[in-house]
C-alpha cells in the first residue's frame, strides 16, 4: 500500500505532464524506516527521451548523500510513460535496484486523464499495491 | 587507514548487511579485486568483460570515475568510493 499526500501525488503527475512527451522521473525522500514520503525531488532524465529514462549520476550521487545526511530513504522512485501504460515494463523490472522503495508509474498517454499507479518490484517480481491519496 | 567503500542496500547480501567496507588497492580495479576476496560474488556485480557494468555508478570520493579513468582511476588511503545503481528504466 502505498499512502501519499495529495501534494506530492500533483506534484508528480504535473511533472509528468510538464516533461512530456519525453519521460519524467524523480524521487520522494522520507523518514528512514517509517514508509511515509516527504519530500519531492524531480530529478533530471539524463537519457531526455521518450521511451527511457536514466537519473543524472552526479545529480544521483548528491540526492542520495543528502538523504543520507537527513537520515532519510528513497520512499517512492517515480517516472512517467509518454506512450504506453502505467505498468513497468521489463526495463524497469530489470533496474529496479531500490527494493524496500515504491515504484509509482505515472501515464500521460491520454491528454485529459493521467495514470497513476504503485508497485513493489523485489527480485523481478512486480506487485501493483494499492494507492492511498491523503488530503 | 584504508579505502572506506559504501555498499548499496541491493548489495548487501554480499556484505553481510554491511553498509560500508574496507579495502586496498592503488587503482579501482585492484580494490575490486580485493574486496572480493572477503565478498565474494561482489565483483560480478560491478564489472562485466568490457569494464565497469553500466547500469552501476562508482564514484572516487565525489566523481563518477566514468569522468576519471574507470577501472584504472588510482585510489589511495582514505579515499571513499560510493557504489550506486543507476536509477533507470524505459517503456519497454
Amino acid at each position: 500500500m502505498l499512502t501519499i499526500p495529495r501534494d506530492l501525488h500533483d506534484k508528480i503527475v504535473a511533472h509528468a505532464r510538464a516533461d512530456h512527451p519525453d519521460e519524467a522521473c524523480g524521487v520522494l525522500a522520507g523518514p528512514a524506516g517509517r514508509d511515509r514520503p516527504e519530500r519531492f525531488i524531480a530529478m533530471l532524465n539524463a537519457e531526455r527521451s521518450p521511451t527511457f529514462y536514466r537519473f543524472d549520476s552526479a545529480e544521483q550521487f548528491r540526492v542520495w548523500r543528502e538523504m543520507d545526511e537527513r537520515d532519510e530513504e528513497p520512499i517512492v522512485i517515480y517516472h512517467s510513460h509518454t506512450a504506453t501504460g502505467a505498468y513497468p515494463s521489463r526495463t524497469d523490472i530489470s533496474y529496479a535496484s531500490e527494493p524496500q522503495a515504491h515504484y509509482v508509474l505515472v501515464s500521460t498517454r491520454d491528454d485529459e486523464q493521467a495514470e497513476f499507479r504503485s508497485f513493489r518490484i523485489v527480485d523481478g517480481e512486480v506487485t501493483e499495491e494499492p494507492v492511498t491519496v491523503v488530503e | 587507514m584504508a579505502i572506506e567503500v559504501r555498499i548499496p542496500t541491493i548489495l548487501r547480501t554480499y556484505t553481510d548487511g554491511a553498509k560500508q567496507v574496507e579495502g586496498a588497492g592503488s587503482t579501482l580495479d585492484e580494490l575490486i579485486t580485493d574486496l572480493e576476496q572477503r565478498h565474494g560474488g561482489l565483483r560480478d556485480r560491478l564489472v562485466d568483460g568490457g569494464g565497469l557494468r553500466r547500469f552501476v555508478n562508482v564514484y572516487l570520493n565525489d566523481e563518477d570515475v566514468r569522468f576519471l579513468a574507470g577501472l584504472e582511476t588510482p585510489v589511495k588511503d582514505g579515499d571513499t568510493v560510493t557504489v550506486l545503481p543507476a536509477v533507470a528504466g524505459g517503456d519497454r
